[in-house]
């Protein structure tokens, strides 16, 4: 029942969809206020049956209703509650309900918060993320329906892949798709001011708290995936550019550039077409990205279930979408320049070239991604683009962007003197040579990568300090949230640095057989290897190892990683232990037994520096995101606007 | 050819379960393994010294395992990996180059193994592409600069 | 107004990829091997029947053969085996098995079992040769031609189609051969 129940709500969810897609338009077209007004009752029945259809899937999990195959397919009788309830996001189709559900929800939440803008104008963004959604929940019903029934069901299912198995899944999906799907946010908007010709400041401006909270979603949804595959994969890796991943940091990159120039467009009107085309290319790029992991195009450590079926129907409504928004962009796009010119030395300037920068990162890692496609359609060959590419050219164009990035907020709007932007950032700068020098020297970490790692880190930082201490200082009523945020943002940007050039250049990694009783030397670090036992868990078996710590005589850690055995799939996983720490992790894989006789076993050991800083770094930017997002100006400005515009109608 | 994918899949799997594989196991883990494939490849290897296992590390590290979805000899936990990893090892011990290593996989396995394409003709697009649209980005930046700073 | 239309421009493009990239999608999975082209590398391994010899590709020179890569733990070397076993009756020429990564006392049980079509077997249980030859999995197929050339290779297991058109390419070489 449970199954029919939800494929009628996802039903009813399309009908609505359908209807908010085209009648509230029609309406805002022709001035129709009663049409207009179905808008947002239609938003919350959308959203109340595709809630419907999650719960109903949630339920069939909970109960092991093995009669769906996509139950069957990703849960077992041995799965604890907690995953079974992730589990509805482990697969393809569950997935992809998820997806619509947050759709659902951001369409609800600007219904909610956006009473005050015109109504024109709300409804056609409403309309627009409803036709969005159209098109994923046809894919979902023709191509992929995760309530489709096996009869008679198995007696029990197979299993949740034992790597989703994990805290860090729970969480990582959902988090990347509230930013995936948040991008159609923006681009709702940029559409609706396409179509209603509404001048692009205002729109702009009421579009920047939703673009900040979808981009903060992506980057915290980012980084979690990157710590999952951390300790999960038993790789000890952060980032692997992968096509899959790679999918998720196109939009991020684009979304960046986005957040930059939406800056501009809004304070100074400069731009305008120029941050209308980001935001059909940020939202473009997520589409992109399902494609890419869904469709199997490219091959992918971690795709999904394989189908090009499913790739082709994702392309043909990512060229109707897209395509259709990039000709109203042809169409409509303003295209005079407009707003007050500025000068080489401005604000503006500043945020030219950083959207130059961030969007020519995103071509090239969208060119190293798709280049074995191109090869192979010229007939070239077959080559594979992988990590040395992107590291050596993404490094090259973010240099520029590390050394310029604490000018930007120094920098007046319109005219600025170059002196008058450096002068307050010289104490920064030195502060960042002298004190680069010396925690690398300190740390033994004398290479190229640790020593820039830590001046540009420091720099970002301390320019972060230097400009919070001088805006404090200069205005009475101190900092605003949304300046706040920035500077978290940019805080942040440099303690990732840190930590990916600790990471890169002071790994300390090692393969090495080890018996019990034995004890190894890593990185300063003894340890100590006293037995393995076996051990059991829920639904899996394993093989444990006890070790202990030792550094300076002193016993800081016992660590027990494992290998297990899933009972249902038969899967074997290594199970890492870690240790972590602010200034390092430490990091144990079980490798296979090598010899019964002596018990040794082929362990990897890692010493990871800073390696925490990443994922700290991103963790700052995301509340940058977010605290930036909640400034009250944002709203608070809109509800005087909201009068004027309602005073200005009202004659008409 | 779906399904070939299937049978094929297991080789980067590490359902070794006790060290050999036995038919029974390989058919389940052909058909029921999932995307992801979890265990990686651990082998201590007596390296001479700091820079050999250096030169190791980052060797298979640029050189993708072929049987894999996308994993390179350092990651693959693949049988054909862990050969490749003691061929790898046991030409640094003959003292050959880098260039001679790579050019053993590629002979072998073509280009496809190469994680770091090499600069030529059907890869200048890739290495100059992004140089030449960060040029043309800059270039259009001045010209926008320029224009604006007569509307001042 | 180009300019406006540049994006959408790019976009056609990129979509074009994708789609005939979706096309490809099985193909570019398989790993096409450089040596398809080239002599084939002497290999030199003991027969399986009889360790204390060894067999080498050296002595098929001067006529066209088969090379197939097997192995008992192979689930798809099984449903290739009708194949393999018409290729021994029919081609003419000499089926030559490459045992990989295998047992002695496994692939004797299962050429028991499933039955002996080769006609002999090299063992390379080390996995070195085999490193050689760019195979990169089982099963894999190898014609090579009398002058030693490897004229094609076919990755994954034989079926129907595949048969035909190997037994076509392999009268094209005894043709070659004979004139």
């Amino acid at each position: 029942m449970i199954a029919e129940f939800g494929q009628v709500s996802l039903i009813l969810a399309l009908v609505l969809a359908i209807l908010l897609g085209t009648l509230p338009l029609y309406g805002a077209h022709r001035g129709n206020e009663t049409l207009m007004r179905l808008a947002p009752s239609l938003v919350i029945g959308h959203f109340v049956f595709l809630a419907a259809a999650y719960v109903a899937l949630s339920a069939a999990f909970l109960n092991h209703d093995f009669t769906i195959s996509y139950v069957a397919l990703n849960s077992n009788l041995l799965l604890p509650w907690y995953y079974r309830l992730s589990a509805v996001w482990g697969g393809h189709e569950g997935s992809l309900l998820l997806w619509m559900l947050m759709l659902g929800g951001w369409m609800l939440a600007v219904a909610a918060f956006s009473r005050t803008l015109p109504r024109e104008f709300v409804t056609r963004v409403l309309a627009v993320m409803a036709i969005v959604s159209i098109g994923f929940l046809l894919f979902t019903l023709l191509t992929s329906n995760p309530f489709d029934r096996i009869l008679p069901g198995p007696t029990d299912g197979r299993d949740l892949n034992p790597l989703l198995q994990d805290p860090g899944m729970i969480f990582h999906p959902p988090l990347l798709y509230m930013g995936y799907v948040g991008f159609a946010v923006a681009f709702g908007f940029a559409i609706a001011g396409l179509l209603g010709g509404k001048v692009e400041r205002d729109w702009v401006r009421w579009a920047r708290p939703w673009t900040l909270a979808a981009w903060a979603f992506l980057t915290g949804g980012i980084a979690l995936g990157s710590w999952w595959a951390y300790y999960e994969l038993g790789w000890g890796g952060w980032w692997f550019w992968d096509p899959v991943e790679n999918a998720s940091f196109i939009p991020w990159l684009i979304g960046t550039a986005l957040l930059h120039s939406q800056a501009v467009t809004e304070k100074r009107g400069s731009f305008p077409a120029w941050t209308v085309l980001l935001s059909i290319a940020a939202f473009s790029m997520s589409l992109l990205g399902t494609f890419l992991v869904r469709s199997g195009v490219l091959t992918s450590v971690h795709a999904f279930a394989n189908d090009p079926e499913r790739g082709l129907f994702i392309l043909m409504f990512m060229a109707v979408v897209t395509g259709a928004a990039l000709l109203l962009y042809a169409l409509r796009a303003p295209r005079i320049m407009t707003g007050p010119g500025f000068d080489w030395m401005s604000r503006e300037t500043m945020l030219l070239i950083n959207n130059v920068f961030f969007t020519v990162s995103a071509a090239m890692v969208l060119l190293g991604t798709l280049y074995p496609l191109i090869v192979d359609f010229m007939g070239w060959g077959q080559i594979s683009v992988g990590p040395p590419y992107f590291g050596a050219m993404f490094i090259l164009l973010m240099t520029p962007i590390v050394i310029l990035l604490p000018l930007g907020p120094f920098t007046r709007w319109k005219q600025d003197e170059v002196m008058r932007v450096i002068r307050p950032l010289a104490a920064s700068a030195a502060v960042a040579i002298v004190l680069g020098l010396i925690i690398s020297a300190a740390l033994g970490a004398w290479n190229l990568r640790a020593i820039t790692g830590w001046i540009g880190g420091i720099w970002v930082m301390a320019g972060a300090i230097a400009w919070v201490t001088r805006q404090w200082r200069s205005s009475r009523s101190g900092l605003a949230l949304h300046q706040w945020g920035m500077t978290l943002a940019h805080f942040g940007v440099g303690v990732f640095l840190i930590g990916v050039a600790m990471v890169e250049s002071m790994t300390f990694e090692r393969d090495m057989r080890i018996a019990p009783g034995q004890t190894v030397e890593a990185a300063g670090y003894q340890f100590t290897l006293h037995e393995v036992t076996q051990v059991k868990g829920a639904n899996w078996r394993a093989d444990e190892a006890r070790f202990t710590v030792h550094r300076n005589d002193r016993e800081i850690a016992a660590m027990n990683p494992q290998k297990r055995l899933y009972h249902r799939g038969g899967q074997v996983m290594t199970q890492v232990a870690l240790r972590p720490g602010v200034t390092r992790d430490l990091y144990i894989a079980m490798g296979e037994e090598l010899d019964a006789e002596s018990g040794a076993w082929s362990i990897r050991i890692h010493v990871k520096p800073f390696v925490r800083w990443i994922w700290g770094g991103a963790a700052l930017m995301t509340l940058g995101g977010l605290v930036s997002a909640s400034d009250r100006r944002y709203w608070r400005r809109r509800r005087t606007e909201a009068k004027q515009a309602r005073t200005a109608e009202v004659p008409a | 050819m779906t399904r070939l994918q299937g049978f094929m899949r297991f080789e980067c799997s590490a359902f070794r379960v006790q060290g050999r594989l036995r038919p029974a196991a390989m058919i389940l883990a052909g058909l029921l393994l999932s995307a992801v494939v979890a265990a990686s490849a651990i082998e201590p290897f007596p390296f001479e010294s700091e820079l050999q296992e250096q030169r190791f590390r980052s060797l298979a590290e640029e050189i993708r395992c072929t049987v894999c979805q996308n994993q390179s000899l350092a990651d693959s936990d693949a049988p054909l990996a862990q050969d490749l990893r003691r061929e790898l090892f046991a030409m640094l011990q003959d003292g050959r180059s880098d260039m001679e290593i790579r050019m053993f996989m590629v002979d072998r396995y073509g280009d496809f193994v190469l994680y770091r394409p090499p600069l030529a003709g059907h890869t200048l697009l890739l290495w100059g592409g992004p140089i030449v649209l960060l040029l043309i980005a800059l270039g259009s930046t001045i010209v926008i600069v320029r224009r604006r700073r007569k509307a001042l | 107004m180009i300019r406006m239309l540049l994006p959408l421009i790019v976009f056609g493009g990129l979509l074009a990829l994708l789609i005939a990239g979706l096309q490809t999608a099985e193909e570019r999975k398989l790993v096409q091997s450089p040596l398809v082209g080239k002599p084939v590398p002497e290999v030199t391994l003991p027969a399986l029947h009889d360790p204390q010899t060894t067999r080498s590709t050296a002595e098929l020179v001067g006529q066209p053969y088969i090379l197939n890569v097997w192995g008992s733990w192979c689930w798809a070397c099984r449903v290739e085996h009708p194949f393999i076993e018409r290729l021994g009756q029919e081609a003419g020429v000499p089926l030559v098995g490459f045992n990989w990564k295998d047992e002695r006392e496994d692939a004797l049980e299962w050429l028991e079992r499933f039955g002996d079509a080769w006609s002999f077997h090299l063992v390379d249980f080390e996995g070195r040769a085999a490193i050689d030859l760019g195979v990169y999995g089982a099963p894999e197929t190898y014609l090579v031609d009398h002058r030693g050339i490897i004229q094609h290779k076919h990755i994954g297991p034989i079926d129907a189609t595949v048969f035909e058109d190997l037994m076509r390419r392999i009268m094209q070489m005894r043709a070659e051969a004979g004139s």
